[in-house]
C-alpha cells in the first residue's frame, strides 16, 4: 500500500482541521486555527438578547457552533453509563450562505456511549446545502446522517422540551427521550461565555435540567437507562486566545439540585484561565469568577499514547464546594479526527453528584 | 573467514586469466536480467496504473449502487440513504471533449468519500477548500495535462460550453480522468442535483437492508471486484510478454550454464590442488556459491539496469498497444517500486544457482583423487542421447495432453511451453541420428572423422543449439501469426470500414445540423447513421452497434457464417449479427437465441449471423439501428458514415470542416481510419517483434559462446590432425563447415516447429486470449528470411573461434601434446 | 612423528576385490627422508593418499605427531593438510591463474603461516628468482615442480609426502630436483616419504621402504 493510497476521509478530515473546524466544544482551540482571525463572521458582543425557538437553530453567520448533549444515565440494576450526542458545525468562509454543494457550512457529528467496562464512538461528516446534515427550526430538528435530536411535538421554548434524540455507531446506538420542567439557563453573563482575558468569548446557553429516558445498545446488548442530561448550545466566531492549548471542562449535577458548569482553559506559558456558572436550586445562573475556582488533577491516565488527567479534586469555595472526581471509564477516550477525552464522572465530598467531563488538548 | 576469502582470490584468479569466459558467463546474466525484468517493469508498470484506475474514487474496487435504467438519478437518493445511515458518497462522471479530446470527467464528493476508496485521489490537505468552495479546482494527472496542451491554472471548456475549475496537476492520478467537486461536475455537465453512482464504505452506522425503492430509483447494488476491467482485459497481452520474458530469461541462462560448465571444467584441477592443500570440501563448496552468487548480483545489477533502459524504449509501444487495443492509460514515464530491484536480483542469482547446479552439485560430489579412466564418451554420449528422447518423448505427450484437455490462455501457454521444450530437448537426438547418417554415406577418412567429431561436438553445443531452436521457432511462430493477423486485418477492414467518411458530431444538436446540411449535397451518395450502446450480459461489457440497412453493409460486413435471410431478419428488428467474441464467450451461435435488458423493455434476439471483430477486448452486437433506438431511445445519434463517389472525398471534407469545425477526430476520410488501425494494429505487436528480435540476439550470444567455449576444449581433438598434415586454415574451414551444418539442421528443424508455434499461438492462445481465431496462413519468404539470419547469427557466432584456430601458433598446437598426459 | 600402523585398504570393483595394502606399518622420524619404491600397482600412491587424508583406510590408523589422522573428518584432514603436511604430486599441481609467487604463498597463507623470510629463502634455493611473476605455463617442467616442491614447504610442514616428484621430468633434472628435496627437507627438519620406482633416487634418501603385492618388504 502506498502513502498516498490513504488519502482517505483522515486526509480530508485533516483538511478540515486545516480550515479549523474543531473536534468538541473546546477543539476551538489555537492549533486548530480558532485562535486565528474572524474577519468576516460575525462578531461576539456582550449584551445579546437571546430568543427562542430562533436560537435553537444555526447562527451560519458565526463560524462555529454546536449542538451537545450529554447525559449520566443508569439501568435498573444500576449500572451507569454515559451517553454524548454532539453536532458541530463550521463555516470555511464567511458571507451570504450558498446554494447547493457550493454551501460553505461543513457539518460534523459525535456520539458515544460509556460504560464502567466499554467507551464506544463514532463520527461522521457531511457538508451543507444538500440536506445531508442541518438544523430546522420548526419542527425543531438537528441532523447529520441518520443521527438526529429532533423535537417531540408540542415543543416548548422555555425548556426546550420534550427531545428525542438518536444515533448509531458500528457497535452501539441509543434512543433517549429527553424532558425538562426547568427553563433554559444563560451560561457566562447572560449568555455571554468569555474564554479569555482578552476577549475571546463565546454565545452559550444551556438545559442541566432535561431528564433522559431511553435505551442503549452495546455490543447488540440492550439496557433501558435513564438519568440526567445536560445540553449546551453555544456559537461564536473566535472563542478562544491564541495561547490557549486546550481545556478542561466539567458540567455537575449535584445531589440537591444545584448545576455547575465550570471550565479551565489552558495556556501555553503554563497558567489557566478560569469560568464557570453556579446554577442555584432557584434557577438562577451565576458566573464564577477566575480567581474562585480551583481545579487540581489528583491522577493521570495513560491512554492513546497520552497523559491525561482522570482523577480531579474541584474546589469553589464560595460555594461550599470541595468534591473529589473520579471517571466511571478512565479510557473515555474519543479516538476521533481530533481526539480528545469526554466521559461521565462520579464526585464526592462536600457534596455527591455525577456530571460529565471532557479535556482537550492533551 | 581469512581463508575464504584466500581461496575466494584463487577462484577469482582464473577469470583474470580468462576475461572473455568472464564477460560471457556476465553476458548471460545480463541478457537474461535485463529481458525478464524489462518485461517485469512494463507489466508492472501497467498494473499499478490499472490499479490506479480502478481504484480511483472507487473505480471497481467499491462496493456501489446504480440506476440500472437511466445513466444518472436524483441526489436526493444520496441524502436519503445517508439519513438512513448508509456510508454512500455520490459520484458523477461522464465522458466530455476537452481540447478536441476525450477525457472522463469525475466529481466527487471528498468528505464523505469512504475511507478505503482512497487511492490516488490525494488531494493536499490545504486544498480541500479550494477543491470543493468555488471556483473549486480540477485535479488532473501531469500525464493528461501534458496530452491535453494545458498548463496548470488553465480553465478549459468542456464540450465547447462550460468551464472548468482552475487546472492542477495531481501526480498520482491515473492518466485521462479530471476531477472535479461534485457541485462543479453538476454544473459543468449540467445535471443539477443528479448522480451517476453511490460509493458504499463498509462501516455503516445501524443501516439496515437497502430499500426497493430510494428516492423514486430503483437502485442496483454493484458488489467489489477484486480484479479490475482492465487488468482482466489486459491479462493476455501481459501474459504474452512475460512468456517471452520468460523466454528470453532462459535463453539467457543457457549461456550462463555453457559458461560456468567450461569455467568449472578448467578449473577442476585447481580445486583439487586446493583440497589437496587442506581447504575442507564444505569451505570449498561455500566458497564456490559465494563466487557464484557475487557475480550473479553483479550481472544481475547491471541486468536490472539494462531492464530498465529496455522498458523505457518499449513503454511507448506497450502503452500505444494497451490504448489502442483496451483504452487503458499508462503514463509515459516508468516509476518502479522496490520489489522490481529485489525480484530482479532475487530471477539473477536464481538462476544463476538453476544454471550452475549441475556443475555445483559435480563439485560436492567431487573425489579428491582423479579418476584415472579414460572417458568413455561414445557410451556416456549414449546414455545422454537416451534420456533426451524420453524426456522429449514425455514433454510431447504433456503436450498433446494439455492442448486436448486444457481450456484455458494458460493451458495454450502451457502447450506452447512443453512443446518447445520438447522439441528442445529432442534436438541432440535428431542431431545426432542426422549426422550418424551423413557419417555412414562418408567416404574417405577425413569426412568419416568430420562426421564423427561433429557427433562428439554435440553434448557441448547442444545447449546453445536448443536455444537457438527455440529462439528460432519462437520467431517463425510470432513471424507466421502476424503476417497472418495483418494480411486477415487489412481484408477486414475493408470489409468494415465500407463507407468512405466517418463523422462524429460534439453533440445531437451539432448531429441533427449536419444531417440538414448533407440532405442538401448532391456529391454524397447515402448517408449511414450508426449509433452505439453498451449493456452488461454476463456480467460482462458488450457493445451493440446500430447498422443502417444498406447494400454498403451488406457486401462488405465480414461474416463469419450467417443465415441465408440474415440481413432481411436484421432489417425486421427481432434478430442480430454477434462477433466472434461474443459467440465463443456465450457459447452462441446461428440460430441461438439472445436476451437483453433493455430501457424500453426486454429485447430478445435471434443470431443470425457471426462475425469477425479483430482486436476489440469487448464482445460486440449488430442489430438494425432503428430496433436499436427503440429499445435504447437515450442512445446518442451522433455518429455516421458516408457514401461518398472517390473525386468527391476532399471536397466535401473540406466543406464540412469548414462548416462545422470539425477536427479530426471528428472527420475521417476511410483512408485515414484504415492507417490510423493499421498504425494502432503494428504497434501492439512491436513489441512481441522487439523481444523476438531481443530473443534471436541473446541465442546468437549463446552460441558464439559455446563455440568459444568449446574451441579451447578441442585443440586436442584438431592438433593430431594437424600434426599429420592438415593446415589450421583448412582445420578452419572444416570447423566452420561443421558448425554450420549443425547449425542449418537447426535452423531447418525450427521451420516446422515454428509453424506449429504458429498454429498453437493462433489456434489455442489467440482465441483464449482475445475471442477471435485468425486463418492460419504460411510465408514462405519468412521463413526463408528467418533461415537466412540465423545462417548468419551462426556464421558470426562462429567466426571469432575459427579466426582464432585459422590464426593459432603452431606451438601452442605442439603444447597439446607436451601437456597430453 | 608419522606412524603407520596395520594399515589396509582394498578397492572394489563389480568383478573383484582388489586388497592394495594389507597390514602395512611405517614409521619416519623428524629429519629423516624415507624413500618409497614398488612396483606399478604395489600400492604405494595409495599408502600416500591414506596417509595425507586424501582417502580412506579401510583398517589400521596413521598418527602424525599426536593426531590420529585415520577417523578425522573432512574439515579436521584439511586442517591437517593445511598447516603440517606438504604435497609434492608427480603432475605439478599448479593453480594455472596463479602466478608464481602466489603459488608459493598461498597454501601458506591458507594455513595462516606464512612467513616471508622463509619464503625468500625457497625461492632462493629453489632457483626461482626472476620467475615469481610468470604464471606456471611459463616455466617448464623442472621449474613448475620447483614451484610445486616450494608450495609444499613454505608451510613448514612436519612431513613432506612426495608422489614420483621427477615422472614427469628427464633424468638430470630429476636428481636435481630430488637433490633439492632432500636437501631442503634436511635444512627445515621435516620427514619426507618420497615415492618412486627409481632405485637411483631411492639410494639418494636416508633410508627405503620397498612395498609389493601391499606388504612392505
Amino acid at each position: 500500500m502506498n502513502a498516498d493510497r490513504h488519502l482517505s476521509r483522515r486526509t480530508f478530515v485533516a483538511s478540515l482541521a486545516g480550515l479549523g473546524f474543531a473536534a468538541a466544544r473546546a477543539q476551538a482551540q489555537g492549533f486548530a486555527g480558532l485562535g486565528g482571525e474572524a474577519a468576516g463572521f460575525a462578531p461576539v458582543a456582550p449584551g445579546r438578547k437571546f430568543v427562542f425557538p430562533d436560537d435553537f437553530g444555526a447562527h451560519p453567520e458565526f463560524r462555529i457552533e454546536w449542538w451537545y448533549v450529554t447525559a449520566n444515565l443508569h439501568d435498573t440494576n444500576g449500572a451507569v453509563y454515559g451517553a454524548q450526542w454532539t453536532l458541530f458545525r463550521q463555516a470555511m468562509a464567511p458571507g451570504p450562505q450558498r446554494e447547493g454543494w457550493a454551501n460553505q457550512q461543513v457539518w460534523m457529528g459525535h456520539a458515544a456511549v460509556t460504560s464502567a467496562t466499554a467507551h464506544r464512538f463514532s463520527e461522521t461528516f457531511a457538508r451543507g446545502g444538500v440536506g445531508q446534515a442541518g438544523v430546522t427550526i420548526a419542527p425543531f430538528e438537528a441532523w447529520i446522517d441518520a443521527w438526529r435530536m429532533s423535537a417531540l411535538p408540542p415543543l416548548s421554548d422555555e425548556t426546550f422540551a420534550p427531545l428525542q434524540l438518536t444515533a448509531a455507531g458500528t457497535d452501539f446506538d441509543y434512543a433517549l427521550r429527553l424532558d425538562a420542567k426547568r427553563p433554559l439557563v444563560l451560561q457566562g453573563d447572560h449568555g455571554y461565555s468569555r474564554k479569555s482575558e482578552r476577549g475571546q468569548a463565546s454565545y452559550y446557553y444551556s438545559q442541566p435540567y432535561f431528564t433522559a429516558t431511553g435505551t442503549i445498545v452495546i455490543d447488540g446488548q440492550s439496557n433501558a437507562v435513564s438519568g440526567p442530561a445536560w445540553l449546551d448550545r453555544e456559537w461564536s466566531s473566535q472563542p478562544l486566545a491564541a495561547d490557549q492549548t486546550g481545556w478542561d471542562w466539567f458540567s455537575l449535577h449535584l445531589d440537591g439540585g444545584d448545576k455547575v458548569m465550570l471550565f479551565r482553559l489552558r495556556q501555553k506559558d503554563g497558567g489557566h484561565y478560569f469560568a464557570g456558572n453556579w446554577i442555584g436550586g432557584d434557577g438562577r445562573s451565576v458566573p464564577l469568577l477566575s480567581d474562585s475556582i480551583d481545579m487540581t488533577p489528583l491522577a493521570f491516565t495513560d491512554v492513546a499514547h497520552r497523559r491525561v488527567p482522570t482523577q480531579w479534586r474541584i474546589a469553589v469555595p464560595s460555594h461550599g464546594l470541595a468534591v473529589d472526581c473520579a471517571p466511571l471509564n478512565v479510557r473515555s477516550w474519543m479516538g476521533t479526527s481530533f481526539p480528545y477525552w469526554e466521559g461521565p464522572i462520579a464526585f464526592h465530598g462536600s457534596h455527591n453528584g455525577v456530571g460529565y467531563l471532557e479535556m482537550t488538548g492533551y | 573467514m581469512k581463508r575464504a576469502v584466500w581461496v575466494l582470490a584463487v577462484l577469482l584468479s582464473h577469470w583474470r586469466r580468462h576475461p572473455m569466459q568472464l564477460a560471457t558467463l556476465l553476458v548471460g546474466l545480463i541478457a537474461a536480467t535485463a529481458l525478464w525484468s524489462g518485461v517485469q517493469a512494463l507489466n508492472q508498470q501497467a498494473r499499478v496504473s490499472y490499479d490506479r484506475a480502478a481504484a480511483l474514487f472507487g473505480g471497481a474496487r467499491t462496493a456501489m449502487l446504480i440506476d440500472p435504467a437511466h445513466a444518472t438519478f436524483s441526489q436526493a437518493a444520496f441524502v436519503a440513504l445517508r439519513r438512513a445511515g448508509w456510508p454512500v458518497s455520490p459520484v458523477l462522471e461522464d465522458r466530455v471533449q476537452v481540447n478536441g479530446r476525450s477525457v472522463r470527467l469525475l466529481g466527487i464528493e471528498p468528505v464523505t468519500m469512504p475511507a478505503e476508496t482512497a487511492s490516488s485521489s490525494a488531494i493536499d490537505r490545504n486544498d480541500l477548500h479550494a477543491f470543493v468552495a468555488p471556483p473549486g479546482r480540477t485535479l488532473v494527472a501531469p500525464e493528461a495535462l501534458r496530452d491535453l496542451g494545458l498548463v496548470a491554472g488553465a480553465t478549459p471548456r468542456i464540450n465547447d460550453s462550460a468551464e472548468l475549475p482552475p487546472l492542477q496537476s495531481q501526480p498520482q492520478l491515473a492518466p485521462g480522468v479530471l476531477i472535479v467537486d461534485i457541485g462543479v461536475a453538476q454544473r459543468v455537465l449540467g445535471k443539477p442535483e443528479q448522480i451517476s453512482r453511490l460509493l458504499v464504505g463498509k462501516t455503516a452506522h445501524g443501516a439496515g437492508d437497502l430499500p426497493d425503492k430510494v428516492a423514486g430509483a430503483t437502485l442496483q447494488w454493484v458488489a467489489p471486484d477484486s480484479e479490475t476491467d482492465l487488468a482482466r482485459l489486459t491479462d493476455s497481452f501481459h501474459l504474452n510478454l512475460t512468456a517471452f520474458g520468460l523466454l528470453s530469461f532462459l535463453v539467457g541462462l543457457f549461456i550462463v550454464n555453457s559458461a560456468i560448465g567450461l569455467a568449472f571444467e578448467q578449473r577442476l584441477p585447481t580445486l583439487r590442488t586446493l583440497r589437496a592443500c587442506g581447504v575442507s570440501a564444505r569451505l570449498l563448496n561455500v566458497v564456490v556459491v559465494v563466487e557464484l552468487v557475487s557475480l550473479a548480483l553483479l550481472g544481475g545489477l547491471i541486468g536490472l539496469i539494462g531492464g530498465y533502459v529496455i522498458a523505457a524504449a518499449l513503454l511507448p509501444d506497450v502503452a500505444a498497444s494497451l490504448r489502442g487495443l483496451y483504452g487503458a492509460q499508462l503514463p509515459g514515464t516508468l516509476s518502479l517500486q522496490p520489489q522490481w530491484w529485489l525480484a530482479g536480483i532475487a530471477m539473477s542469482v536464481l538462476g544463476a544457482l538453476a544454471a550452475a547446479a549441475a556443475s555445483l552439485v559435480r563439485l560436492a560430489r567431487l573425489p579428491l583423487l582423479a579418476a584415472a579412466q579414460p572417458y568413455a564418451w561414445q557410451q556416456a554420449q549414449r546414455r545422454w542421447l537416451l534420456r533426451q528422447g524420453v524426456l522429449a518423448a514425455a514433454m510431447l505427450i504433456a503436450a498433446v495432453g494439455i492442448l486436448i484437455f486444457g481450456d484455458s490462455l494458460l493451458a495454450g501457454f502451457a502447450v506452447l511451453a512443453a512443446l518447445l521444450l520438447s522439441a528442445a530437448l529432442a534436438l541432440p537426438v535428431l542431431l545426432d541420428g542426422v549426422l550418424r547418417l551423413g557419417g555412414k554415406g562418408a567416404r574417405g577418412a577425413l569426412p568419416a572423422w568430420f562426421w564423427a567429431d561433429s557427433r562428439q561436438q554435440l553434448p557441448g553445443l547442444s545447449l546453445a543449439l536448443m536455444a537457438l531452436l527455440l529462439a528460432l521457432a519462437v520467431n517463425v511462430g510470432v513471424g507466421t501469426m502476424v503476417q497472418s493477423f495483418s494480411a486477415t486485418f487489412v481484408r477486414w477492414l475493408d470489409g468494415r470500414l465500407a463507407a468512405d467518411i466517418y463523422v462524429s458530431a460534439a453533440n445531437e444538436t451539432q448531429a441533427a445540423e449536419i444531417r440538414r446540411w448533407l440532405a442538401t449535397r448532391t456529391d454524397i451518395s447515402a448517408v449511414l447513421p450508426g449509433a452505439r450502446t453498451e449493456v452488461q450480459i454476463d456480467g460482462a461489457p458488450v457493445e451493440i452497434m446500430g447498422v443502417a440497412d444498406h447494400a454498403t453493409y451488406r457486401e462488405n460486413w465480414p461474416l463469419l457464417r450467417s443465415a441465408a435471410d440474415g440481413w432481411d431478419r436484421v432489417h425486421r428488428g427481432a434478430a442480430a449479427f454477434i462477433s466472434e467474441q461474443l459467440s465463443r464467450r456465450l457459447h452462441l451461435d446461428v440460430g441461438s437465441r439472445l436476451r437483453i435488458d433493455a430501457p424500453g423493455g426486454d429485447w430478445s434476439l435471434d443470431v443470425v449471423g457471426v462475425y469477425a471483430d479483430y482486436g476489440n477486448p469487448k464482445g460486440q452486437l449488430a442489430v438494425n439501428i432503428d430496433a436499436l433506438l427503440r429499445h435504447f431511445p437515450d442512445t446518442p445519434q451522433t455518429r455516421f458514415g458516408m457514401r461518398v463517389a472517390p473525386e468527391h472525398i476532399a471536397n466535401v471534407i473540406a466543406a464540412m470542416r469548414a462548416a462545422f469545425h470539425l477536427d479530426a477526430r471528428q472527420l475521417a476520410d476511410q483512408a485515414t481510419v484504415k492507417a490510423e488501425s493499421k498504425r494502432i494494429f503494428n504497434r501492439t505487436f512491436a513489441v512481441t517483434a522487439a523481444l523476438n528480435t531481443f530473443t534471436l540476439g541473446v541465442a546468437g550470444i549463446a552460441l558464439l559462446t559455446s563455440l568459444l567455449t568449446l574451441s579451447g576444449s578441442r585443440l586436442p581433438q584438431l592438433a593430431p590432425l594437424w600434426a599429420i598434415g592438415i593446415t589450421r586454415e583448412r582445420l578452419a574451414v572444416i570447423e566452420l563447415l561443421k558448425t554450420m551444418a549443425v547449425a542449418l539442421v537447426t535452423a531447418l528443424l525450427a521451420l516446422p516447429l515454428g509453424l506449429l508455434v504458429a498454429w498453437c499461438l493462433i489456434a489455442v492462445v489467440n482465441v483464449k486470449a482475445f475471442g477471435w481465431r485468425l486463418p492460419f496462413q504460411v510465408f514462405p519468404m519468412q521463413l526463408l528470411e528467418l533461415l537466412g539470419v540465423a545462417m548468419v547469427a551462426a556464421l558470426l557466432a562462429t567466426l571469432l573461434p575459427i579466426l582464432k584456430l585459422a590464426r593459432m601458433q603452431p606451438t601452442t598446437l605442439i603444447k597439446i601434446f607436451a601437456d597430453e598426459r | 612423528m608419522l606412524k603407520v600402523v596395520s594399515l589396509s585398504k582394498s578397492y572394489r570393483s563389480a568383478q573383484e576385490t582388489v586388497d592394495v595394502l594389507r597390514g602395512v606399518s611405517l614409521a619416519v622420524a623428524r629429519g629423516e627422508s624415507v624413500a618409497l619404491t614398488g612396483e606399478s600397482g604395489s600400492g604405494k600412491s595409495t599408502l600416500l593418499h591414506l596417509i595425507a587424508g586424501l582417502d580412506e583406510a579401510d583398517d589400521g590408523e596413521v598418527w602424525l605427531e599426536d593426531v590420529r589422522v585415520t577417523g578425522l573428518p573432512d574439515a579436521g584432514r584439511a586442517a591437517l593438510r593445511r598447516a603440517r603436511l606438504g604435497l609434492i604430486f608427480q603432475q605439478f599441481n599448479l593453480v594455472p591463474s596463479l602466478s608464481v609467487a602466489d603459488n608459493l604463498a598461498f597454501q601458506a597463507r591458507l594455513a595462516g603461516r606464512h612467513d616471508a623470510a622463509w619464503l625468500r629463502e625457497l625461492i632462493a634455493r629453489l632457483g626461482l628468482d626472476g620467475l615469481t611473476k610468470r604464471y606456471p605455463e611459463q616455466l617448464s617442467g623442472g621449474q613448475q615442480q620447483r614451484v610445486a616442491i616450494g608450495r609444499a614447504l613454505a608451510v613448514k610442514p612436519a612431513l613432506l609426502l612426495a608422489d614420483e616428484p621427477t615422472g614427469n621430468l628427464d633424468e638430470a633434472t630429476a636428481d636435481e630436483v630430488v637433490r633439492l628435496i632432500r636437501d631442503l627437507v634436511a635444512r627445515s627438519g621435516c620427514g619426507l616419504l618420497m615415492v618412486t620406482h627409481s632405485a637411483r633416487l631411492a639410494a639418494m634418501l636416508d633410508r627405503r621402504l620397498h612395498l609389493s603385492g601391499g606388504l612392505l618388504a
